[in-house]
């Protein structure tokens, strides 16, 4: 087995591990820090795929400001007994156990089909996930998408600060 | 390619690994005191010491993380461009301009609303 293999595994199963306790955990914080785990694994998984700049951005805007805001919004809902929040099965939970069935038998027929075995990547994948790659294309290409991005960061900006002092102001 | 990984890997287990004996050493070679719930509790006059940790917090906190998650993905934009600068040349520095200034808009209403303000 190559040592990309390895890797593969064992970051997978760290991800399906990790995904696996942020469902069940009763306590919203445990959850939250399964959630970090999750996301480095996913890092982890996107640096086997020749992505490192997107595995950096994983790990500095998901793990890092994401994850404060949903340390957040657990801290801001104010939830109190979360163990009172459980749930009986009830036609929510069979339908949401039903449709992720589905897709478990979508994502198998997809690929049992098919004869797998890790290809290696093409030549010209290997330079697009770098920072270089992506600086290239994205001021040259894509320049009008990223000219796009400022102004839904300021919309961001300012809807934020209106829901906010809006309620800062009534209380 | 993968060999080139091999010092992240080293470093994060060696990281993890640090992080892991600390807490096992502080347990086996630590003092081992009587802990009874007493004992552990905080000293303090008439009070109750210990309450529920979830409490509403203030909607400031909230404003401060938003816009540092905001403006942590407009750095995130710049890390291409300044690996690029030389390749991109001028016509980079205008579009990077650009953006910077639709955001430095948003900035300055951050301020000029005295969102950050602690008061």
């Amino acid at each position: 087995m190559s040592t990309t293999v390895i890797l593969f595994t064992i970051l997978s199963i760290g991800a399906i591990a990790s995904g696996i306790s942020l469902v069940t955990r009763r306590n919203p914080v445990s959850a939250a820090m399964s959630l970090i785990v999750h996301f480095f694994m996913l890092a982890g998984l996107y640096l086997t795929l020749q992505a490192q700049f997107v595995a950096i951005i994983q790990i500095l805007v998901y793990a890092g400001a994401i994850m404060v805001l949903v340390i957040f919004v657990i801290m801001l809902l104010n939830l109190g007994k979360e163990e009172n929040l459980t749930e009986k099965f009830s036609m929510r939970t069979t339908l949401a156990l039903a449709l992720g069935g589905l897709f478990v038998v979508q994502f198998l027929t997809a690929f049992l089909g098919k004869k797998t075995g890790m290809n290696a990547l093409p030549e010209k994948s290997m330079s697009i996930g770098t920072t270089e790659g992506i600086g290239n294309v994205l001021f040259t290409q894509y320049l009008f998408p990223f000219e796009a991005i400022s102004l839904l960061l300021l919309a961001a900006i300012v809807g934020s600060i209106l829901l906010a002092k809006r309620k800062h102001e009534a209380s | 390619m993968i060999d080139l990984y091999i010092p992240l890997i080293i470093m994060v287990a060696v990281g993890g690994l640090f992080g892991l004996s600390n807490v096992i050493l502080a347990e086996v070679l630590g003092p081992r005191r009587t802990k009874t719930k007493t004992k552990l509790s905080i000293y303090e006059c008439g009070m109750e010491p210990i309450t529920s940790a979830r409490e509403r917090f203030s909607v400031k906190f909230y404003m401060v993380a938003m816009l540092f998650i905001l403006f942590d993905i407009e750095i995130v934009f710049m890390y291409p461009w300044a690996v690029q600068f030389k390749v991109l040349g001028t016509t980079g520095l205008i579009a990077m301009g650009l953006f910077m200034l639709l955001l430095f808009a948003g900035f300055i209403y951050v301020i000029k609303k005295g969102a950050l303000k602690w008061d």
